[in-house]
């Protein structure tokens, strides 16, 4: 299957993922196919890589989405936006635009992130929770020429209900039957729908909210509600498919350069998909930023971790080697960072030897010699409990608390806000703490729950953080300039 | 209860013969019990889980080793739970249990006047009757299952196992969803709550129809001239609260401010008239019509205990253990005749004993049938019938699979 340059081990093993004989279909060309069938093409481990963490996007957004609190149609919204910047998929009907090459990003993606999420059970249910909320948004999205398409193309076992037994339990099949306020219009609407026999146990969300009618074990669903065997069939399918795929793992444990991307993959839920942070290199970031202006920026632009930092250098005029290094890879970034780090210190003792090593360090001029890049929200929560790490993750809940409100208690953050914080810390979703954070001390410029660090994104990169919140107060500024004029 | 009194009740008349078959399925043991967690409570509430058992001499053993003040039951792991620690972590998962219910008095407490908290008589025994027969009807006819037991708890509420091979494979999502359908009114705090149930403007979902057909017999009775739930002003006040007619409510609050005395029955009697006086087929009348239906149910539908029923490694008392506090054996229970059922006639351990020593020398103590000389005899039976008629099953899908395959 995933051919690079030379063939891997695991190649004999066509179907890594394997289905069961009677729900194979083939790769369909429809837009929701359920894949059924791994990709057995061939392609380069770059496509590999980016085709996943593309998808891992929109999944670990899903994911966050949940822990915020969104509603279904706000979801809706953010993941659609997701969908078309990283994963665009248009519908069959779109005739313009390239939707093969589409579907197999599509395709692939799910496949890269089965081997990546299938190695535990924690990272299973969450997958699969994602991927079925991703199908659910796509099946909402479409239109019924499509679902139509999808419902007749694959078997879903379920029994038509003829009319003698619709007329038999008329009375229960009505009263069960949702839909218009006005009565006979509810009635019309009941007298021309189809009805289907499933067990109970396929649909337990219409079970559990009484939408259907229960006979001895089996359910009658109207033809409006079809789609909720469709999810339970796609989760269920899904759920056997990754065990499958859990077992089949360690044979892959010989490649050398799959399995590192995989490992990276599977932490993405933790922090939502690293960016490597480009400055948008349209000089909002570095130009017009003395190194004076240091204090002021960290107070109003810095994300909790790097605030803390710089506090700790003001403070002690020393940070620890990986301090220095995460603070100064993000100052770098941020194209300031040796003339802020030089005014930093310049309190200290003295600009030694240390320092100056440190510098150039992260410039790539001593040492390995390699332009590090500023560390992720990933990178930074994967390092062990420190005063350099993420400290919504390593701050005790007490220390963490009384942190948040020292710190950005002057920015509008209320002591009322906390629980709110915590109960996502609490869920290990630091990420979301880190951007509802960004929420409530930019709520003056707008900046509404739900939105984030810009079309509902979460923090995944401290120097986003910071862009962003400079690109905030820049635009009030502007405008503010405009009102004087 | 002293531990000789418990140790003797082990030995002596605890029929695990019995419970092993019943949790078995068959004769010789499978998984479903031998990879089965029991769960023991020992003295000085130490909790000892994760135990498991081949046989159920085994288990006989351990129990009179240990000597619990009662022991539970918990699901099928994939692994025997006693190797809980060499399997791998994700090796070890729950995957069959049966589907279990629990009914207790406290969430009753709202609408019961005669008792509160872990109290229990006769006549709030009533609620709890009145839930069985709506449970176990709706559980047989909607979700077709068939293999009920009903176990008394030993104090003020009931437990209900259900053993047939679909429910004991159900998933915790699927266990959420059947407790979801089955739960009217939520324990708690929002008990006091307005019903929430119907999905059209008017209809009932066609269960609770079922239900409330049946409660409506049982309500005069149970809540009206038995509890007598609107005789005080708080009472009364509650159910006009559930009236959503303010013409209506204003004209009953003012006839009971005026005449204190009059009995919960007068009352409804009330309210029905006022409700006859909307003329048949207007909008009025079927409001109130419907919420005569929403405080029937209020005040009889089964309030379920839905954390024990959710997940699959929910731990739940065996059947036959003594109910530590009172003494009581937690005893089978016929849904037919749980009307008759008298929670005060439950043999109690002490009881048990006595009738043993009464015996005397006569007969050689022998702990396989021990039981059978007490009155503990009719409740052990029971659960015997319930396991021949699982092994039956049992056995007929077994054959049934043979045929197939020896056509094949």
């Amino acid at each position: 299957m995933f051919k690079g340059t030379e063939r891997k081990p695991f190649n004999d093993e066509k179907d890594l993922v394997q289905v069961q004989p009677s729900t194979r279909i083939i790769l369909r060309s429809d837009l929701l196919h359920s894949y059924d069938k791994p990709p057995l093409y061939d392609v380069t481990i770059e496509e590999f890589e980016t085709c996943a963490l593309d998808r891992l996007r929109i999944l670990a957004e899903i994911e966050s989405s949940a822990a915020r609190n969104r509603s279904w149609e706000e979801l809706k919204v953010v993941t659609n936006a997701q969908c078309l910047k990283y994963l665009p998929l248009h519908a069959t009907s779109a005739k313009t635009v390239d939707r093969d090459s589409q579907r197999k990003k599509d395709h692939l993606g799910h496949f890269v992130l089965r081997l990546a999420f299938c190695r535990s059970e924690d990272l299973r249910r969450r997958f699969v929770k994602a991927e079925t909320t991703l199908f659910k948004i796509r099946y909402d999205g479409d239109d019924n020429a499509e679902r139509e398409l999808f419902l007749s193309s694959r078997d879903f076992n379920w029994i038509p209900v003829d009319a003698a037994e619709k007329a038999k339990y008329r009375k229960e099949l009505l009263a069960a039957y949702q839909g218009a306020k006005n009565e006979s219009v509810r009635e019309q609407a009941f007298e021309g729908e189809k009805y289907y026999k499933v067990k109970w146990t396929r649909v337990p969300d219409l079970v559990e909210k009484r939408k259907v009618f229960l006979k001895g074990g089996w359910a009658y669903v109207p033809g409006k509600e079809l789609s909720s065997i469709v999810f339970q069939e796609f989760e269920t399918l899904l759920v056997n498919a990754l065990e499958l795929t859990a077992r089949s793992l360690p044979r892959l444990d010989e490649d050398t350069r799959i399995v590192p991307i995989l490992d990276n993959l599977s932490q993405g839920f933790l922090a939502g998909v690293p960016s490597e942070w480009v400055g948008s290199g349209d000089s909002t970031n570095g130009e017009d930023i003395k190194a004076e202006m240091i204090d002021d920026l960290a107070k109003k632009h810095f994300p909790m971790c790097m605030r803390t930092m710089h506090d700790n250098l003001r403070r002690d005029h020393h940070l620890k080697h990986f301090g220095r290094l995460n603070y100064g890879l993000f100052l770098k970034a941020m194209e300031i960072f040796g003339r802020i780090l030089f005014i930093s210190l310049n309190l200290a003792l003295s600009f030694n030897k240390e320092y100056k090593y440190n510098i150039r360090h992260s410039y790539g001029l001593e040492g390995k010699r390699a332009n590090y890049a500023a560390k992720s929200c990933q990178q930074l929560l994967m390092s062990g409990p420190s005063e350099y790490g993420c400290p919504y993750r390593h701050y005790s809940p007490e220390n963490l608390q009384s942190a948040l409100l020292s710190t950005y208690s002057s920015q509008g953050l209320a002591s009322s806000d906390l629980p709110e914080i915590m109960a996502t810390v609490k869920g290990s979703h630091y990420h979301v703490a880190c951007t509802r954070v960004f929420e409530m001390t930019h709520s003056s410029f707008g900046v509404k729950k739900g939105q984030g660090v810009g079309d509902g994104e979460s923090v995944t990169h401290p120097n986003q953080y910071a862009a962003k919140s400079m690109e905030l107060y820049k635009a009030q500024d502007n405008s503010e300039v405009m009102v004087v004029e | 209860m002293t531990s000789e009194v418990m140790l003797t009740f082990y030995r002596r008349l605890y029929p695990f013969k019995s419970i092993f078959n019943w949790l078995n399925h068959e004769h010789a043991p499978t998984q479903l019990f031998t990879h089965r967690e029991f769960a023991f409570t020992l003295q000085g509430d130490v909790y000892l889980r994760y135990n498991s058992f081949n046989t159920a001499e085994e288990l006989k053993k351990q129990v009179c080793q240990l000597n619990p003040t009662r022991f539970e039951i918990g699901p099928v792991y994939s692994a025997r739970p006693k190797d809980k620690k060499t399997v791998r972590p994700g090796k070890f998962t729950p995957l069959q249990r049966e589907l279990v219910f629990d009914i207790d008095m406290t969430d009753y407490d709202p609408v019961r006047t005669c008792c509160s908290g872990a109290d229990i008589c006769r006549r709030c025994w009533a609620f709890i009757s009145a839930a069985v027969q709506v449970l176990h009807a709706a559980i047989r006819e909607q979700f077709g299952y068939e293999h009920l037991l009903w176990v008394y708890s030993g104090r003020r509420g009931i437990h209900l196992w259900i053993s047939d091979k679909e429910a004991m494979e159900l998933t915790d999502d699927q266990r959420r969803a059947l407790v979801g359908w089955m739960t009217v009114v939520k324990g708690g705090n929002e008990a006091s709550k307005k019903l929430n149930v119907r999905l059209n403007a008017r209809s009932l979902p066609p269960a609770l129809q079922a239900a409330v057909d049946r409660l409506r017999i049982i309500f005069p009775d149970l809540v009206l001239s038995d509890q007598n739930l609107f005789a005080s002003t708080e009472g009364y006040e509650a159910l006009l609260e559930q009236i959503p007619d303010p013409a209506v409510v204003s004209k009953l609050r003012q006839q009971w401010q005026n005449d204190p005395s009059r009995s919960s029955e007068d009352k409804w009697v009330n309210f029905k008239k006022e409700v006859s006086k909307y003329e048949r087929g207007s909008a009025q009348r079927a409001t109130l019509t419907a919420a005569m239906e929403d405080i029937i149910l209020h005040y009889t539908y089964p309030r379920i205990d839905a954390e024990v029923s959710k997940h699959r490694n929910h731990l739940l008392k065996a059947p036959f253990c003594v109910h530590p506090k009172t003494g009581r054996v937690c005893v089978p229970v016929d849904p037919d005749r749980i009307e008759e059922f008298d929670p005060e006639s439950v043999p109690t351990v002490s009881q048990l004993l006595r009738e043993l020593d009464a015996l005397g020398g006569k007969t050689e103590p022998s702990s396989e049938t021990d039981w059978e000389k007490t009155s503990l005899k009719p409740y052990v039976d029971m659960l015997d019938k319930h396991a021949l008629r699982l092994m039956e099953q049992v056995r007929l899908d077994k054959r049934g699979k043979g045929l197939c395959s020896g056509a094949l």
